[in-house]
Protein backbone atom coordinates (compact mmCIF):
# COMPACT_ATOMS: atom_id res chain seq x y z
CA UNK A 1 0.00 0.00 0.00
CA UNK A 2 1.08 3.22 -0.27
CA UNK A 3 1.49 5.21 3.15
CA UNK A 4 1.85 8.46 1.11
CA UNK A 5 -1.98 8.18 0.19
CA UNK A 6 -2.24 7.92 4.56
CA UNK A 7 0.23 10.61 4.49
CA UNK A 8 -2.24 13.12 2.69
CA UNK A 9 -4.58 12.91 5.64
CA UNK A 10 -2.48 12.48 8.45
CA UNK A 11 -0.21 15.22 7.96
CA UNK A 12 2.34 15.90 10.54
CA UNK A 13 0.97 18.74 11.91
CA UNK A 14 -2.25 16.87 12.62
CA UNK A 15 0.17 13.73 13.97
CA UNK A 16 1.12 16.50 16.58
CA UNK A 17 -1.98 18.02 17.52
CA UNK A 18 -3.42 14.58 18.05
CA UNK A 19 0.04 13.52 19.98
CA UNK A 20 0.17 16.85 22.05
CA UNK A 21 -3.16 18.43 22.08
CA UNK A 22 -3.58 22.14 22.74
CA UNK A 23 -6.06 23.54 25.42
CA UNK A 24 -6.75 19.90 26.61
CA UNK A 25 -8.32 19.32 30.00
CA UNK A 26 -11.16 21.18 31.77
CA UNK A 27 -11.93 24.09 33.14
CA UNK A 28 -13.72 24.55 36.40
CA UNK A 29 -16.98 26.33 36.26
CA UNK A 30 -17.11 26.96 33.09
CA UNK A 31 -19.38 26.10 31.14
CA UNK A 32 -19.10 23.31 28.73
CA UNK A 33 -21.44 20.63 25.97
CA UNK A 34 -20.18 17.34 25.27
CA UNK A 35 -21.25 15.63 21.87
CA UNK A 36 -20.41 11.98 20.68
CA UNK A 37 -19.64 10.32 17.60
CA UNK A 38 -22.93 7.84 17.43
CA UNK A 39 -20.83 5.54 15.30
CA UNK A 40 -17.60 5.37 17.14
CA UNK A 41 -18.51 6.27 20.38
CA UNK A 42 -16.35 8.86 20.87
CA UNK A 43 -17.28 11.76 23.03
CA UNK A 44 -16.10 15.45 23.15
CA UNK A 45 -16.63 17.85 25.56
CA UNK A 46 -15.98 21.98 25.00
CA UNK A 47 -15.82 24.41 27.31
CA UNK A 48 -15.83 28.25 26.62
CA UNK A 49 -15.53 31.24 29.23
CA UNK A 50 -16.94 34.40 27.43
CA UNK A 51 -16.19 37.78 28.92
CA UNK A 52 -16.59 41.04 27.57
CA UNK A 53 -17.78 39.34 24.20
CA UNK A 54 -14.16 37.93 23.87
CA UNK A 55 -13.79 33.59 24.33
CA UNK A 56 -11.26 33.72 27.01
CA UNK A 57 -10.53 30.47 28.03
CA UNK A 58 -11.57 27.65 25.80
CA UNK A 59 -10.89 23.79 26.52
CA UNK A 60 -12.17 20.25 25.29
CA UNK A 61 -11.90 17.13 27.18
CA UNK A 62 -12.64 13.07 25.97
CA UNK A 63 -11.28 10.89 23.80
CA UNK A 64 -11.14 10.12 20.09
CA UNK A 65 -9.06 9.02 16.97
CA UNK A 66 -6.24 11.13 15.33
CA UNK A 67 -8.87 13.49 13.76
CA UNK A 68 -11.57 14.42 16.03
CA UNK A 69 -8.52 14.73 18.43
CA UNK A 70 -6.39 16.81 16.10
CA UNK A 71 -9.41 19.01 14.69
CA UNK A 72 -10.17 20.05 18.51
CA UNK A 73 -7.16 21.17 19.15
CA UNK A 74 -6.54 23.19 16.01
CA UNK A 75 -10.40 24.27 16.84
CA UNK A 76 -8.85 25.67 20.81
CA UNK A 77 -5.76 27.34 18.79
CA UNK A 78 -8.21 29.35 16.08
CA UNK A 79 -11.02 30.31 18.61
CA UNK A 80 -9.41 31.36 21.51
CA UNK A 81 -9.87 35.74 22.12
CA UNK A 82 -12.33 35.60 19.39
CA UNK A 83 -15.36 37.07 19.57
CA UNK A 84 -18.45 35.03 19.69
CA UNK A 85 -19.33 36.00 15.83
CA UNK A 86 -16.36 36.01 14.77
CA UNK A 87 -16.27 32.16 16.24
CA UNK A 88 -19.19 31.55 14.63
CA UNK A 89 -18.13 32.81 11.01
CA UNK A 90 -14.64 30.34 11.70
CA UNK A 91 -16.72 27.59 12.48
CA UNK A 92 -18.71 28.12 9.22
CA UNK A 93 -15.69 28.26 7.05
CA UNK A 94 -14.22 25.63 8.97
CA UNK A 95 -16.75 23.61 8.54
CA UNK A 96 -17.47 24.80 4.13
CA UNK A 97 -13.44 23.84 4.28
CA UNK A 98 -13.71 20.42 5.43
CA UNK A 99 -16.98 19.83 3.45
CA UNK A 100 -14.97 20.16 0.16
CA UNK A 101 -16.23 23.79 -0.58
CA UNK A 102 -13.70 26.67 -1.90
CA UNK A 103 -13.03 29.66 0.91
CA UNK A 104 -11.49 32.45 0.26
CA UNK A 105 -7.56 32.85 1.11
CA UNK A 106 -8.28 35.41 4.22
CA UNK A 107 -10.60 32.71 6.12
CA UNK A 108 -7.55 29.93 5.20
CA UNK A 109 -5.40 31.99 7.27
CA UNK A 110 -7.50 32.66 10.06
CA UNK A 111 -8.02 29.06 10.19
CA UNK A 112 -4.62 28.47 10.17
CA UNK A 113 -3.29 24.94 11.39
CA UNK A 114 -6.77 23.85 11.04
CA UNK A 115 -6.64 24.56 7.45
CA UNK A 116 -4.68 21.67 7.03
CA UNK A 117 -7.94 19.40 7.68
CA UNK A 118 -9.44 20.69 4.41
CA UNK A 119 -7.86 17.18 3.62
CA UNK A 120 -10.22 15.38 4.96
CA UNK A 121 -12.72 16.33 2.90
CA UNK A 122 -11.13 13.34 0.22
CA UNK A 123 -12.19 11.14 3.24
CA UNK A 124 -16.02 11.41 3.63
CA UNK A 125 -16.36 9.19 6.08
CA UNK A 126 -14.02 10.93 8.36
CA UNK A 127 -15.98 14.47 8.15
CA UNK A 128 -18.04 13.41 11.08
CA UNK A 129 -14.42 12.77 13.27
CA UNK A 130 -13.26 16.60 12.09
CA UNK A 131 -16.53 18.03 12.76
CA UNK A 132 -17.45 17.02 16.43
CA UNK A 133 -15.28 19.58 18.45
CA UNK A 134 -16.61 21.96 15.93
CA UNK A 135 -20.54 21.71 16.18
CA UNK A 136 -19.74 20.94 20.21
CA UNK A 137 -18.60 24.68 19.96
CA UNK A 138 -20.91 26.03 17.78
CA UNK A 139 -24.20 24.31 19.62
CA UNK A 140 -22.22 25.82 23.05
CA UNK A 141 -21.86 29.45 21.10
CA UNK A 142 -25.60 29.32 20.12
CA UNK A 143 -26.39 28.07 24.04
CA UNK A 144 -24.24 31.13 25.59
CA UNK A 145 -25.65 34.03 22.93
CA UNK A 146 -28.49 35.15 25.43
CA UNK A 147 -26.33 35.36 28.29
CA UNK A 148 -22.97 35.46 27.35
CA UNK A 149 -21.31 36.54 30.84
CA UNK A 150 -23.27 34.16 32.64
CA UNK A 151 -21.34 30.79 33.78
CA UNK A 152 -23.41 27.51 34.61
CA UNK A 153 -24.34 27.09 38.28
CA UNK B 1 -8.65 -29.03 2.62
CA UNK B 2 -7.82 -26.85 -1.08
CA UNK B 3 -9.19 -23.91 -1.26
CA UNK B 4 -11.45 -23.41 -3.89
CA UNK B 5 -11.49 -19.64 -5.25
CA UNK B 6 -15.26 -18.79 -5.04
CA UNK B 7 -14.40 -14.88 -5.93
CA UNK B 8 -15.78 -15.34 -10.03
CA UNK B 9 -19.02 -15.81 -8.43
CA UNK B 10 -18.81 -12.50 -6.88
CA UNK B 11 -19.11 -9.75 -9.56
CA UNK B 12 -18.04 -6.68 -6.79
CA UNK B 13 -14.71 -8.47 -5.97
CA UNK B 14 -13.04 -7.49 -8.70
CA UNK B 15 -13.66 -3.29 -7.75
CA UNK B 16 -10.33 -1.23 -7.30
CA UNK B 17 -10.59 0.44 -4.18
CA UNK B 18 -8.33 3.63 -3.80
CA UNK B 19 -6.05 1.63 -6.43
CA UNK B 20 -5.58 -1.25 -4.84
CA UNK B 21 -7.79 -4.36 -5.23
CA UNK B 22 -10.61 -4.62 -3.08
CA UNK B 23 -10.04 -6.81 -0.21
CA UNK B 24 -13.54 -7.08 1.66
CA UNK B 25 -13.38 -8.34 5.52
CA UNK B 26 -16.79 -7.09 6.48
CA UNK B 27 -19.40 -10.30 5.58
CA UNK B 28 -20.28 -9.88 9.28
CA UNK B 29 -22.24 -6.36 8.84
CA UNK B 30 -23.30 -7.21 5.00
CA UNK B 31 -22.27 -10.00 2.47
CA UNK B 32 -21.35 -9.66 -1.26
CA UNK B 33 -23.41 -10.96 -3.64
CA UNK B 34 -23.35 -13.74 -5.89
CA UNK B 35 -24.37 -13.19 -9.76
CA UNK B 36 -26.75 -16.67 -9.15
CA UNK B 37 -28.93 -13.65 -6.60
CA UNK B 38 -28.11 -10.64 -8.73
CA UNK B 39 -29.70 -12.61 -11.66
CA UNK B 40 -32.67 -14.19 -9.38
CA UNK B 41 -33.83 -10.35 -9.04
CA UNK B 42 -33.34 -9.29 -12.60
CA UNK B 43 -35.70 -12.55 -13.64
CA UNK B 44 -37.80 -11.93 -11.39
CA UNK B 45 -38.37 -7.95 -12.70
CA UNK B 46 -38.50 -9.01 -16.02
CA UNK B 47 -40.60 -12.35 -16.84
CA UNK B 48 -42.77 -12.49 -13.28
CA UNK B 49 -43.61 -9.47 -11.62
CA UNK B 50 -47.17 -9.27 -10.16
CA UNK B 51 -48.39 -8.65 -6.62
CA UNK B 52 -48.64 -12.37 -4.29
CA UNK B 53 -51.82 -13.91 -3.36
CA UNK B 54 -54.24 -11.38 -4.98
CA UNK B 55 -54.63 -11.34 -8.98
CA UNK B 56 -56.36 -14.69 -10.46
CA UNK B 57 -54.49 -14.17 -13.90
CA UNK B 58 -51.29 -16.47 -14.29
CA UNK B 59 -48.52 -14.21 -13.90
CA UNK B 60 -49.70 -13.13 -10.38
CA UNK B 61 -49.96 -16.96 -10.12
CA UNK B 62 -46.42 -17.84 -10.92
CA UNK B 63 -44.98 -15.10 -8.58
CA UNK B 64 -47.25 -16.36 -5.50
CA UNK B 65 -45.63 -19.81 -6.64
CA UNK B 66 -42.17 -18.33 -6.51
CA UNK B 67 -42.70 -16.60 -3.02
CA UNK B 68 -44.58 -19.33 -1.17
CA UNK B 69 -41.94 -21.82 -2.65
CA UNK B 70 -39.45 -19.99 -1.03
CA UNK B 71 -40.89 -19.82 2.43
CA UNK B 72 -40.65 -24.53 1.81
CA UNK B 73 -36.84 -23.47 0.82
CA UNK B 74 -36.24 -20.99 4.05
CA UNK B 75 -38.06 -23.46 6.12
CA UNK B 76 -36.36 -26.82 4.59
CA UNK B 77 -32.67 -24.39 5.67
CA UNK B 78 -33.21 -24.15 9.55
CA UNK B 79 -35.38 -27.32 9.90
CA UNK B 80 -38.78 -25.60 10.92
CA UNK B 81 -40.94 -28.31 11.20
CA UNK B 82 -44.24 -26.33 9.00
CA UNK B 83 -43.88 -24.02 6.72
CA UNK B 84 -46.26 -21.57 8.42
CA UNK B 85 -43.71 -20.85 11.38
CA UNK B 86 -41.78 -19.06 8.71
CA UNK B 87 -43.08 -15.48 8.27
CA UNK B 88 -40.75 -12.55 6.15
CA UNK B 89 -39.99 -9.39 7.61
CA UNK B 90 -37.63 -6.66 6.79
CA UNK B 91 -34.38 -8.09 9.37
CA UNK B 92 -33.81 -9.63 12.03
CA UNK B 93 -33.73 -6.13 13.58
CA UNK B 94 -38.01 -6.00 12.72
CA UNK B 95 -38.29 -9.49 13.78
CA UNK B 96 -36.87 -9.47 17.30
CA UNK B 97 -38.88 -6.28 17.73
CA UNK B 98 -42.01 -7.89 16.45
CA UNK B 99 -41.77 -10.58 18.97
CA UNK B 100 -41.20 -8.30 21.85
CA UNK B 101 -44.35 -6.21 20.22
CA UNK B 102 -46.23 -9.15 20.08
CA UNK B 103 -44.98 -11.57 22.23
CA UNK B 104 -43.34 -9.65 24.62
CA UNK B 105 -46.33 -7.04 24.97
CA UNK B 106 -48.62 -9.74 25.65
CA UNK B 107 -46.98 -12.11 28.33
CA UNK B 108 -44.45 -10.03 30.19
CA UNK B 109 -45.88 -8.09 32.97
CA UNK B 110 -44.24 -6.21 36.41
CA UNK B 111 -41.15 -7.94 38.06
CA UNK B 112 -40.96 -10.38 35.36
CA UNK B 113 -37.64 -10.90 34.09
CA UNK B 114 -35.71 -10.97 30.60
CA UNK B 115 -32.70 -12.20 30.69
CA UNK B 116 -29.81 -10.73 27.72
CA UNK B 117 -26.28 -11.54 27.61
CA UNK B 118 -23.62 -8.52 27.55
CA UNK B 119 -22.66 -9.43 24.00
CA UNK B 120 -26.08 -8.70 22.39
CA UNK B 121 -26.20 -6.32 19.34
CA UNK B 122 -28.39 -3.62 20.06
CA UNK B 123 -31.33 -5.17 17.73
CA UNK B 124 -31.49 -7.96 20.04
CA UNK B 125 -30.96 -5.61 23.55
CA UNK B 126 -32.63 -2.26 22.81
CA UNK B 127 -36.56 -3.82 22.15
CA UNK B 128 -35.89 -5.96 25.13
CA UNK B 129 -34.79 -2.91 27.28
CA UNK B 130 -37.94 -0.53 25.83
CA UNK B 131 -40.37 -3.41 26.80
CA UNK B 132 -39.05 -3.78 30.35
CA UNK B 133 -39.28 -0.20 30.72
CA UNK B 134 -43.04 -0.23 29.77
CA UNK B 135 -43.86 -3.30 31.42
CA UNK B 136 -41.82 -2.34 34.72
CA UNK B 137 -39.73 -6.00 34.08
CA UNK B 138 -36.30 -6.32 34.94
CA UNK B 139 -33.39 -7.08 32.68
CA UNK B 140 -30.89 -9.66 33.98
CA UNK B 141 -27.30 -9.95 31.71
CA UNK B 142 -25.04 -12.68 31.20
CA UNK B 143 -21.55 -11.72 31.06
CA UNK B 144 -18.39 -13.37 29.72
CA UNK B 145 -15.85 -15.93 31.44
CA UNK B 146 -12.07 -14.61 31.01
CA UNK B 147 -11.63 -15.98 27.81
CA UNK B 148 -14.38 -14.21 25.78
CA UNK B 149 -16.86 -17.21 26.23
CA UNK B 150 -20.77 -16.81 27.50
CA UNK B 151 -20.30 -17.66 31.54
CA UNK B 152 -22.71 -20.34 31.80
CA UNK B 153 -22.32 -20.86 35.27
CA UNK B 154 -23.72 -17.13 35.61
CA UNK B 155 -26.73 -17.92 33.27
CA UNK B 156 -27.40 -20.78 35.50
CA UNK B 157 -28.07 -18.32 38.22
CA UNK B 158 -29.70 -15.66 36.31
CA UNK B 159 -32.18 -17.83 34.43
CA UNK B 160 -35.08 -18.56 37.69
CA UNK B 161 -38.87 -19.24 37.55
CA UNK B 162 -38.95 -15.04 37.58
CA UNK B 163 -37.75 -15.43 34.08
CA UNK B 164 -40.11 -14.90 30.91
CA UNK B 165 -38.01 -14.82 28.25
CA UNK B 166 -34.20 -15.42 27.28
CA UNK B 167 -32.76 -13.34 24.41
CA UNK B 168 -29.39 -14.54 23.14
CA UNK B 169 -27.14 -14.36 19.43
CA UNK B 170 -26.70 -17.49 18.39
CA UNK B 171 -22.88 -16.31 17.23
CA UNK B 172 -21.18 -12.57 18.44
CA UNK B 173 -21.12 -10.44 15.67
CA UNK B 174 -17.94 -8.66 18.01
CA UNK B 175 -16.52 -11.75 19.84
CA UNK B 176 -17.21 -14.45 16.81
CA UNK B 177 -18.15 -16.72 19.97
CA UNK B 178 -20.72 -19.07 19.23
CA UNK B 179 -23.37 -20.20 22.40
CA UNK B 180 -24.69 -23.33 23.34
CA UNK B 181 -27.71 -22.47 22.66
CA UNK B 182 -29.11 -26.16 23.36
CA UNK B 183 -28.14 -25.63 27.24
CA UNK B 184 -29.42 -21.89 26.98
CA UNK B 185 -33.24 -23.23 25.67
CA UNK B 186 -32.80 -26.24 28.40
CA UNK B 187 -32.26 -23.33 30.88
CA UNK B 188 -35.05 -21.25 29.61
CA UNK B 189 -37.79 -23.95 29.33
CA UNK B 190 -36.92 -26.14 32.68
CA UNK B 191 -37.87 -22.36 33.99
CA UNK B 192 -40.67 -21.88 31.75
CA UNK B 193 -39.74 -19.54 29.66
CA UNK B 194 -39.19 -18.95 26.02
CA UNK B 195 -35.83 -18.27 24.00
CA UNK B 196 -34.93 -16.25 21.38
CA UNK B 197 -32.19 -16.72 19.45
CA UNK B 198 -31.03 -14.00 16.82
CA UNK B 199 -29.58 -15.84 14.05
CA UNK B 200 -28.21 -13.06 12.13
CA UNK B 201 -24.22 -14.12 12.15
CA UNK B 202 -25.06 -17.65 12.11
CA UNK B 203 -27.38 -18.26 9.17
CA UNK B 204 -24.38 -17.98 6.95
CA UNK B 205 -21.51 -19.88 8.07
CA UNK B 206 -23.28 -22.90 9.73
CA UNK B 207 -26.37 -25.32 9.22
CA UNK B 208 -29.05 -24.03 11.36
CA UNK B 209 -31.90 -26.48 13.48
CA UNK B 210 -34.08 -24.51 14.95
CA UNK B 211 -36.15 -27.93 16.06
CA UNK B 212 -32.81 -29.47 17.61
CA UNK B 213 -31.80 -26.11 19.38
CA UNK B 214 -35.41 -25.85 20.98
CA UNK B 215 -35.71 -21.74 19.83
CA UNK B 216 -39.33 -20.95 20.58
CA UNK B 217 -38.16 -17.73 17.91
CA UNK B 218 -35.31 -17.67 15.63
CA UNK B 219 -34.40 -14.14 13.67
CA UNK B 220 -32.47 -13.96 10.47
CA UNK B 221 -31.69 -11.38 8.29
CA UNK B 222 -31.08 -12.19 4.09
CA UNK B 223 -28.43 -9.76 3.54
CA UNK B 224 -25.81 -11.42 5.23
CA UNK B 225 -26.55 -14.93 3.36
CA UNK B 226 -26.12 -13.25 0.07
CA UNK B 227 -29.07 -12.46 -0.04
CA UNK B 228 -30.89 -8.67 -0.75
CA UNK B 229 -31.39 -5.67 1.97
CA UNK B 230 -34.85 -5.40 2.95
CA UNK B 231 -35.19 -9.34 3.86
CA UNK B 232 -35.72 -10.90 6.83
CA UNK B 233 -37.22 -14.01 8.56
CA UNK B 234 -38.64 -14.67 11.89
CA UNK B 235 -39.33 -18.52 12.79
CA UNK B 236 -41.47 -19.34 16.08
CA UNK B 237 -42.62 -22.67 17.54
CA UNK B 238 -46.43 -22.53 15.65
CA UNK B 239 -48.44 -23.11 19.49
CA UNK B 240 -46.70 -19.62 20.47
CA UNK B 241 -47.43 -17.94 17.14
CA UNK B 242 -51.50 -19.19 17.13
CA UNK B 243 -51.47 -17.15 20.36
CA UNK B 244 -50.07 -13.87 19.00
CA UNK B 245 -51.94 -10.72 17.58
CA UNK B 246 -50.59 -9.61 14.77
CA UNK B 247 -48.18 -6.37 15.21
CA UNK B 248 -49.15 -5.20 11.63
CA UNK B 249 -52.96 -4.57 10.11
CA UNK B 250 -53.82 -4.28 6.09
CA UNK B 251 -54.13 -5.48 3.29
CA UNK B 252 -53.38 -9.80 2.67
CA UNK B 253 -53.53 -10.58 6.60
CA UNK B 254 -57.39 -10.56 6.67
CA UNK B 255 -59.75 -13.47 6.44
CA UNK B 256 -62.92 -10.61 6.22
CA UNK B 257 -63.60 -7.29 6.90
CA UNK B 258 -66.66 -5.36 7.99
CA UNK B 259 -66.92 -1.70 9.13
CA UNK B 260 -66.65 -2.63 12.32
CA UNK B 261 -64.87 -6.16 12.90
CA UNK B 262 -61.85 -8.23 10.97
CA UNK B 263 -61.31 -12.22 11.34
CA UNK B 264 -57.43 -12.25 10.34
CA UNK B 265 -56.01 -14.68 7.84
CA UNK B 266 -54.49 -17.98 9.06
CA UNK B 267 -51.15 -18.08 10.04
CA UNK B 268 -48.10 -17.21 8.14
CA UNK B 269 -50.12 -14.85 5.93
CA UNK B 270 -51.73 -13.38 9.14
CA UNK B 271 -48.38 -11.41 10.20
CA UNK B 272 -47.64 -10.57 6.68
CA UNK B 273 -49.29 -7.34 6.12
CA UNK B 274 -49.11 -5.65 3.05
CA UNK B 275 -47.45 -6.40 0.14
CA UNK B 276 -44.16 -8.05 1.02
CA UNK B 277 -40.78 -7.58 -0.45
CA UNK B 278 -41.35 -10.38 -3.02
CA UNK B 279 -38.16 -9.53 -4.98
CA UNK B 280 -36.27 -9.89 -1.67
CA UNK B 281 -37.50 -13.13 -0.81
CA UNK B 282 -37.06 -14.18 -4.23
CA UNK B 283 -33.23 -13.48 -3.77
CA UNK B 284 -33.36 -15.29 -0.72
CA UNK B 285 -34.58 -18.44 -2.43
CA UNK B 286 -31.47 -17.91 -4.95
CA UNK B 287 -28.83 -17.21 -2.00
CA UNK B 288 -30.12 -20.50 -0.21
CA UNK B 289 -30.04 -22.80 -3.45
CA UNK B 290 -25.96 -21.03 -3.78
CA UNK B 291 -25.54 -21.84 -0.38
CA UNK B 292 -26.31 -25.47 -0.64
CA UNK B 293 -24.26 -25.76 -3.71
CA UNK B 294 -21.14 -24.72 -2.39
CA UNK B 295 -22.02 -26.90 0.62
CA UNK B 296 -21.85 -26.55 4.45
CA UNK B 297 -18.71 -28.92 4.37
CA UNK B 298 -16.81 -26.19 1.85
CA UNK B 299 -17.51 -23.12 3.60
CA UNK B 300 -17.40 -24.27 7.05
CA UNK B 301 -13.86 -25.84 5.84
CA UNK B 302 -12.85 -22.69 4.21
CA UNK B 303 -13.74 -19.89 6.55
CA UNK B 304 -11.97 -21.99 9.37
CA UNK B 305 -8.86 -21.82 7.52
CA UNK B 306 -8.88 -17.95 6.72
CA UNK B 307 -10.26 -17.17 10.37
CA UNK B 308 -7.52 -19.26 11.55
CA UNK B 309 -4.64 -17.22 9.32
CA UNK B 310 -6.20 -14.21 10.76
CA UNK B 311 -6.50 -15.20 14.43
CA UNK B 312 -2.66 -16.39 14.33
CA UNK B 313 -1.73 -13.41 12.13
CA UNK B 314 -2.81 -10.74 14.87
CA UNK B 315 -2.19 -13.02 17.75
CA UNK B 316 1.37 -12.86 17.12
CA UNK B 317 1.62 -9.19 15.77
CA UNK B 318 2.81 -7.35 18.75
CA UNK B 319 0.57 -4.04 20.23
CA UNK B 320 -2.41 -5.70 18.89
CA UNK B 321 -5.45 -6.76 21.53
CA UNK B 322 -7.86 -9.30 20.24
CA UNK B 323 -11.25 -9.13 21.79
CA UNK B 324 -12.82 -12.63 22.67
CA UNK B 325 -11.76 -16.49 22.28
CA UNK B 326 -8.07 -16.72 21.21
CA UNK B 327 -8.83 -20.39 20.50
CA UNK B 328 -9.90 -21.06 17.34
CA UNK B 329 -12.16 -23.78 18.53
CA UNK B 330 -14.45 -21.32 19.76
CA UNK B 331 -14.08 -18.77 16.90
CA UNK B 332 -16.45 -17.84 14.14
CA UNK B 333 -15.39 -16.23 11.34
CA UNK B 334 -15.31 -12.76 13.31
CA UNK B 335 -12.46 -11.26 14.57
CA UNK B 336 -12.48 -8.01 16.91
CA UNK B 337 -9.18 -6.47 17.58
CA UNK B 338 -7.32 -3.12 18.68
CA UNK B 339 -3.37 -1.34 17.55
CA UNK B 340 -2.90 -0.48 21.07
CA UNK B 341 -2.69 2.92 21.47
CA UNK B 342 -4.45 3.67 17.57
CA UNK B 343 -7.88 4.75 17.58
CA UNK B 344 -10.18 2.03 15.47
CA UNK B 345 -11.18 4.83 12.76
CA UNK B 346 -7.58 5.70 12.33
CA UNK B 347 -6.43 2.10 11.75
CA UNK B 348 -10.08 1.56 9.53
CA UNK B 349 -8.89 4.31 7.76
CA UNK B 350 -5.03 3.14 6.99
CA UNK B 351 -6.52 -0.06 5.70
CA UNK B 352 -8.85 1.56 3.41
CA UNK B 353 -5.63 2.92 1.58
CA UNK B 354 -4.57 -0.59 0.71
CA UNK B 355 -8.22 -1.42 -0.19
CA UNK B 356 -8.87 -3.22 3.17
CA UNK B 357 -12.17 -2.57 4.34
CA UNK B 358 -12.66 -3.36 7.74
CA UNK B 359 -15.38 -2.28 10.28
CA UNK B 360 -14.38 0.21 13.09
CA UNK B 361 -16.64 1.61 15.95
CA UNK B 362 -18.76 -0.34 18.68
CA UNK B 363 -20.47 -2.53 16.01
CA UNK B 364 -24.02 -1.93 17.62
CA UNK B 365 -23.14 -3.27 20.69
CA UNK B 366 -22.38 -0.44 22.82
CA UNK B 367 -23.14 -2.73 26.38
CA UNK B 368 -20.65 -4.96 24.75
CA UNK B 369 -17.73 -2.35 24.61
CA UNK B 370 -18.34 -0.93 27.84
CA UNK B 371 -17.96 -4.96 29.52
CA UNK B 372 -14.47 -4.36 27.20
CA UNK B 373 -13.83 -0.99 29.12
CA UNK B 374 -12.97 0.33 25.00
CA UNK B 375 -15.16 2.31 23.34
CA UNK B 376 -14.99 1.06 19.97
CA UNK B 377 -12.56 -1.20 17.94
CA UNK B 378 -12.03 -2.89 14.19
CA UNK B 379 -13.47 -5.70 13.23
CA UNK B 380 -12.68 -8.04 10.54
CA UNK B 381 -14.77 -11.09 9.09
CA UNK B 382 -14.37 -13.40 6.67
CA UNK B 383 -16.46 -15.84 4.37
CA UNK B 384 -16.04 -18.16 2.32
CA UNK B 385 -15.08 -15.86 -0.69
CA UNK B 386 -11.99 -14.79 1.12
CA UNK B 387 -8.84 -15.46 0.09
CA UNK B 388 -5.40 -16.30 2.52
CA UNK B 389 -3.93 -13.85 0.52
CA UNK B 390 -6.39 -11.57 1.48
CA UNK B 391 -5.96 -12.22 4.92
CA UNK B 392 -2.02 -11.20 4.19
CA UNK B 393 -2.78 -8.06 2.68
CA UNK B 394 -4.65 -7.09 6.13
CA UNK B 395 -1.77 -8.52 8.14
CA UNK B 396 1.09 -6.47 5.85
CA UNK B 397 -1.07 -3.44 5.57
CA UNK B 398 -2.05 -3.37 9.42
CA UNK B 399 1.78 -3.38 10.00
CA UNK B 400 2.10 -0.65 7.88
CA UNK B 401 -0.87 1.53 9.59
CA UNK B 402 1.47 0.71 13.07
CA UNK B 403 4.60 1.98 11.41
CA UNK B 404 3.27 4.83 10.48
CA UNK B 405 1.24 5.49 13.70
CA UNK B 406 4.20 4.30 16.12
CA UNK B 407 7.06 4.72 14.19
Amino acid sequence: MSLLKLGELYKAVILEHAQQPHHHGQLPDVPGLTLNNPTCGDVIKVQLDIQDDQIQQIAFSGTGCTISQASASVMTDVLAKQSPAQAKALIHDFSQLVMGDEIDVTAKKQLGDAAVLGAVAEFPTRIRCAMLAWHAADQLLDELGGTPNEQES
Amino acid sequence: MATTNYRADFPILNTMINGEPLTYLDSAATSQKPQAVIDALVTYYQHDNANVHRGVYTLAAQATDQYEAVRDQVAAFINAPQRETVFFTRSTTESLNWVAQTYGEQFIGPQDEIVLTVMEHHSNLVPWQQLAIRKHAKLRYIGLTSDGQLDMDAAKRLITAKTKLVAVAETSNVLGVTNPINDLAALAHQNGAIIVVDGAQAVAHQPVDVQAMDADFYAFSGHKMLAPTGIGVLYGKLDLLKQLTPAEFGGEMIDNVTQQTTTFAAIPQRFEAGTPNISGVIGLGAAITYLQQVGWPTIEAQENQLTERLLTGLLKMDGVTVYGPHDLALHGPVVAFNLNGVHPHDVATGLDMAGVEVRAGHHCAQPLMQYLQTSATVRASVMFYNTPAEIDRLLTALAEVKEFFQP
